[in-house]
């Protein structure tokens, strides 16, 4: 657990955007993500109008640009499936300089690369302005299932620890002259993967004895209750009032 | 294969997103059956290893590589309601945390990476472990054959999904041709994988196999002729000669057989845990 408190993706901050409440800002993603989804994909006008709602808000939480582009590549495979699209779709077919290409699929390209990157850069709005625990608690007060944030906070209370184990087996490994180069290793590999099964199982297993001894009862106790007032829900509601405004004028205009 | 936000339109993510919340309903009342009041802390630790093992990267040939997806190694170890619950945990997490797959399409990811690779995996490796002579060898080939049809089973599901709410007009022979063609690939890599991964598992815990439970022997009693006696009389202290029978079958000067009913198989599982509880885990 020495990787620190908050995850990768957080920047500790203090602006308007972290002080919300976790479930407003939950639910203001949620919805923006899915007004972004159900816009046609030629309102380009709107595309334009989310990005610059998601600008204003990079800018309201001081997230630097820089960092928002970085995290963006995690889009690339699909980048290569969207450019893939206007060579394989149906429909009528366009020439760009020189090569066939259909108009449909230079569309669905479009829509996946506009609305995908949209979808990424509101995740990690949400992510880079949210601490992990927090976000747990919001989705707690989303009426996700008690157990299921159990498991998810355990999740992410110990992937960390499990994924340090996992390097430490690769430096044992390799200490021992082990070189993973091809199929044969495999065995090797897979013996690690079962060991770590194992570790990990029976760490959950001290795990759930330490609670038990610490007076677990199948549920944890909600220490810090949040909750939002009128006043922060507006302002979270403002994202996905603005989104949907947007998409209204794309509809209109379309 | 995160679906991205995009993809697959509105309405038909949102019917994803009830089929998922339908099979994480069902498995979060299965996982209770499964790990009873330990399901948190062990269905947490289960997820964060799959999270880990999906880092772990197994060389091909000339510098590719690829990783484990997990949903059928996570269905055969840890059984089908708690897997799903797991893989569908640390695909949230993936979507929240590091923007891996889109929020809208976490139905359509749930619904095709944890619930068909579990259901199918699992379905699947019980038929297969109850047709197949009873051994060792046939858990792993069971779990070898499950991983492999339930990789191409998510790509046919996805198929289906992308060919009622895909948003663009690919030919739709196209994209089951290359999703099933590629995936049958990526799916025998993943069941050699998972087929080694449970051996290796079950040559050290087979009692930590889900899927393989019911298949060990019942543990027997050897003792020495000298001893035999001496075994016999204590019957009043049964946990003293429970641990020494694992080690036991495999010592060959052993004529002396008693079968002892008494031994719980699974008393493998509940004594070292308690025994190395070590301090530093104790941060819950």
């Amino acid at each position: 657990m020495g990787a620190g408190h908050a995850h990768r993706m957080y920047r500790h901050g203090h602006s308007p955007v972290h002080r919300l409440p976790p479930h407003c800002k939950l639910a203001a993603t949620f919805a923006f993500v899915l007004v972004v989804v159900a816009t046609p994909r030629e309102a380009y006008g709107a595309f334009a109008g989310y990005a610059a709602l998601l600008v204003a808000v990079a800018a309201v939480a001081r997230v630097p640009f820089g960092f928002l582009l970085r995290r963006l590549l995690i889009e690339i495979p699909f980048v290569l499936f969207a450019f893939l699209l206007p060579f394989f779709a149906n429909g009528e077919r366009t020439e760009v300089l020189g090569v066939s290409l259909s108009v449909p699929g230079l569309l669905g390209a479009w829509n996946i690369l506009a609305k995908g990157t949209l979808g990424v850069a509101a995740s990690v709005l949400l992510a880079s302005t949210t601490e992990l625990r927090e976000l747990l608690l919001g989705l707690q007060r989303l009426r996700m299932p008690p157990l299921l944030v159990q498991i998810a906070s355990f999740m992410i209370r110990y992937a960390d620890v499990i994924t340090a184990e996992m390097g430490r087996m690769r430096i044992a490994r390799e200490s021992r002259g082990f070189t993973a180069r091809g199929v044969r290793q495999w065995g090797v590999l897979a013996k690690s993967a079962g060991a770590l099964f194992i570790r990990s199982y029976e760490r959950g297993e001290r795990v759930h004895l330490a609670m038990v001894s610490r007076g677990y009862a199948g549920t944890m106790p909600v220490i810090d209750e949040v909750t939002a007032t009128r006043a922060q829900w507006a302002t979270a509601v403002a994202l996905p009032a603005a989104a949907l405004a947007v998409c209204l004028m794309g509809w209109w205009t379309l | 294969m995160h679906v991205p936000d995009g993809f697959i339109d509105a309405p038909v993510s949102i019917g994803a997103g009830a089929v998922a919340a339908a099979g994480v309903a069902v498995s979060l009342r299965g996982a209770r059956r499964e790990l009873d009041e330990r399901t948190a802390p062990l269905a947490g630790l289960v997820a964060a290893f799959i999270f880990a093992v999906q880092m772990l990267n197994f060389p091909v040939a000339a510098g590719t590589s690829g990783h484990l997806l997990g949903g059928a190694l996570a269905a055969i170890l840890v059984g089908p309601c708690t897997g799903v619950l797991c893989v569908s945990v640390v695909l949230l997490m993936q979507g929240l945390l590091f923007a891996d797959g889109g929020l809208t399409a976490l139905g359509v990811n749930v619904t095709d990476m944890a619930i068909t690779t579990v259901v199918v995996a699992y379905v699947l490796f019980r038929l297969l472990v109850k047709v197949l002579p009873r051994g060792r060898r046939s858990v792993t080939a069971a779990a070898f054959v499950a991983a492999a049809a339930s990789v191409p089973a998510a790509a046919a599901v996805f198929t289906v999904i992308y060919a009622v709410g895909g948003v663009t007009d690919v030919p739709l022979s196209k994209v089951a041709g290359s999703m099933i063609g590629v995936h049958v690939l990526i799916g025998l890599g993943e069941a050699a994988i998972t087929a080694l991964t449970v051996g290796s598992v079950l040559a050290v815990r087979p009692d930590l196999v889900h899927g393989a439970r019911g298949l060990e022997r019942p543990l027997e009693l050897h003792t020495r002729p000298g001893t035999a006696k001496a075994a016999q009389d204590g019957h009043g202290r049964p946990e003293k000669a429970a641990p020494e029978a694992p080690a036991a079958p495999e010592a060959p000067e052993a004529p002396a057989r008693h079968s002892a009913p008494a031994a719980p198989a699974d008393a493998g599982r509940t004594t070292p845990s308690g025994v190395r509880d070590r301090p530093q885990d104790a941060k819950a």
